[in-house]
């Protein structure tokens, strides 16, 4: 699998590029959130607002009613819970095309609790207006902006930054409330988004040797949920679905399957894999992954409770996956 | 078309219609926030009527049933900004910040001829925009400003904007003083002066009330000459009551920064008979038959 560095940055400078009504906006963590090479080419198109997010929220919104298109940058946390009234009341009600480009979400982070976004989705999938994407590798975020443009109103995304998996092929961009189809199977509905998707298709690899069938959704698309091919992965697959985010299990990638489920009237069950409802705190992220039961043996053992068989799997033939390599385009 | 101009009796006379029509709501309906309206009254309608470089209304003087809010399928509803005219440059654009000032703005359009006595007789009337803590489809009002302090940051980056595109025309924004206790406000001084906002203006009503009590007393913010000095605001202190003040103020230079203009005012200006009422001012009752009797009273005594 090849790792890429600088996705986003490169993304971001040449949608800025494209589109010079695009202005970027930063809370002094330009250096930590990819933009310094925007900053580099379009000076009078960055902004930095200081460690003051509340009014950079509504001075977006100002800025977006003039026709600019205003993407924040900043951890995750400071662009949702630190100023939710001012995203609802600024922005979200007026339907406005500000971009909330949120780094290090879940467990990506070493700073701890105040820098962990565990709870993004489940928060602002109650505030109307608002669409939520979550980024699960380099082709992800390739096409992330023009989706985002095409989809139009207020976002928030889940941005992966620095050294990023390439697990899709470059020439397959994401799409807009539609999942990637990672793996085809009959047994079990696998909903996966963010790092889950890396872990999961390990997981999915190491249960496939096991005889185990996996449908494989990467979900980037989580509000709004209405993509018809998670319906028909339900309904197709035998046993039901296990959901793995990196997120709390309330509110998230869970309760969004969870709700189709029950809409739909499928009547299988639903095992979720995720941040378990608790406050978590700061450490690397596959030591975080482990200790909060967020990682691939995770997903494994959320499988084997819903087909109601151990499977006897070893850590070390997760540690063996290989992934096909996908160049990235030239 | 040359704008007209008016004498300052004239403005005087339409801060009184202010009033008078805010006092007329107390009296049918039992009360209405009487206290902002008197504090404010002289400094809205020199706004209106001598400050601000407004177009014609473009809002049915007669109001209507409410559009519904914004969404991906309603973006082009009637805003309330179109009573305010055009948004467009070169014209001003005006910004409600505490959005309980809703009556006294609905019935400042009023007395100014942009909204109609049909229209004002619809405020706080079920389903139609005339609410009473407005929002973005409420006359005059450009942003759902019910969560206070989060206006200024809104109209700071619409003059940004304008400076980036190279446009004219003055954003001004009203506040009050109970929201000056908001860290927000602050953020947002502190960004206009870093990119020197001239073409930004701070209105200020210092009216010393706040819902539970005087401002003093629940939460000082004086001094607030010395604070927006600080933060790199061009700042005037004045009477808002004084017409000729309040034009001064305004038209006050301020290169390279924004302008505050912080106005000293009394909640019961032009309504002595209130003057005795010593409890809460944010929402004055008229409900005893002793309220009543010296609210009438006082009524019929208006011009």
């Amino acid at each position: 699998m090849i790792m890429e560095n600088n996705v986003y940055s490169k993304s971001i400078t040449e949608w800025g590029a494209k589109h010079p009504e695009t202005v970027v906006l930063s809370a002094d963590l330009g250096t930590s959130c990819e933009i310094m090479e925007f900053k580099k080419n379009y000076p009078d198109r960055y902004f930095s607002l200081g460690i003051a997010e509340q009014n950079m929220i509504g001075w977006a919104a100002g800025l977006a009613r003039e026709g600019f298109l205003p993407y924040l940058h900043s951890f995750g946390v400071f662009l949702y819970r630190r100023v939710l009234d001012q995203v609802e009341m600024s922005v979200a009600y007026g339907n406005l095309p500000v971009g909330l480009v949120g780094f290090v979400p879940g467990l990506t982070t070493p700073g701890g609790v105040s820098h962990q976004s565990t709870n993004d989705i489940g928060t602002l999938r109650c505030v109307p207006n608002m669409r939520i994407y979550s980024i699960a590798d380099a082709t992800d975020i390739e096409g992330f902006l023009p989706m985002a443009y095409e989809a139009g109103g207020p976002f928030y995304v889940r941005m992966l930054r620095k050294s990023v998996p390439r697990l899709f092929p470059a020439d397959e961009p994401i799409q807009f409330d539609h999942a990637r189809i990672v793996t085809e199977g009959s047994d079990v509905a696998l909903f996966t988004e963010n790092i889950a998707t890396e872990e999961g298709m390990k997981a999915v690899k190491v249960l496939q040797d096991h005889g185990v069938s996996v449908q494989m959704l990467s979900v980037s698309t989580l509000k709004p949920f209405t993509d018809p091919q998670v319906v028909d992965a339900l309904k197709k697959v035998k046993y039901g679905a296990v959901t793995y985010e990196n997120h709390n299990i309330i509110g998230g990638l869970g309760t969004c399957v969870a709700e189709v489920l029950a809409e739909n009237g499928i009547g299988k069950p639903l095992v979720k894999v995720g941040v378990n409802d608790l406050y978590t705190h700061g450490a690397s992220k596959m030591f975080l992954l482990k200790k909060y039961n967020v990682d691939a043996m995770s997903c494994i053992k959320a499988v084997e409770q819903l087909i109601g068989k151990d499977l006897g799997i070893d850590e070390s033939e997760i540690e063996a996956v290989r992934f096909e390599d996908f160049n990235g385009v030239a | 078309m040359a704008k007209r101009s008016y004498t300052n009796e004239e403005i005087q006379r339409t801060a009184n219609k202010i009033r008078k029509q805010v006092l007329k709501f107390a009296i049918e309906r039992g009360g209405c926030y009487i206290t902002q309206t008197n504090s404010s009254a002289e400094v809205l309608a020199t706004l209106y009527l001598d400050v601000m470089n407004l177009g014609d209304s473009l809002g049915d003087p007669d109001g209507i049933p409410f559009p519904g809010v914004p969404g991906p399928d309603n973006m082009d509803f009637p805003r309330g900004s179109l009573y305010n005219g055009p948004t467009s440059a070169p014209y001003d654009r005006f910004f409600l910040s505490p959005a309980h000032y809703a009556c006294t703005l609905y019935c400042t359009l009023f007395a100014v001829g942009r909204v109609s006595e049909t229209g004002i007789e619809r405020f706080n009337k079920d389903g139609w925009i005339f609410e009473q803590i407005g929002a973005e489809h409420s006359p005059g009002f450009e942003t759902t400003a019910g969560s206070l302090a989060q206006t200024i940051s809104v109209a700071c980056g619409h003059a940004h904007a304008r400076k980036l595109k190279g446009e004219e025309g003055t954003i001004w924004c009203f506040m009050s003083d109970g929201e000056l206790e908001e860290g927000q406000l602050w953020e947002a001084i502190q960004a206009a002066a870093f990119y020197k906002l001239d073409n930004f203006v701070l209105v200020c009503d210092i009216n010393g009330q706040q819902i539970e009590g005087p401002t003093k007393e629940i939460m000082n913010t004086q001094p607030l000459y010395d604070r927006f000095t600080a933060f790199g605001a061009k700042t005037v202190e004045i009477d808002g009551h004084d017409i000729d003040a309040i034009k001064a103020a305004c038209r006050t230079e301020h290169p390279g920064q924004p302008l505050v203009v912080l106005c000293n005012t009394k909640p019961t200006h032009g309504m002595p008979f209130l003057d005795h009422r010593t409890e809460r001012l944010h929402f004055v009752n008229v409900k005893t038959p002793e309220q009543i009797a010296e609210a009438k009273a006082f009524y019929d005594s208006m011009e």
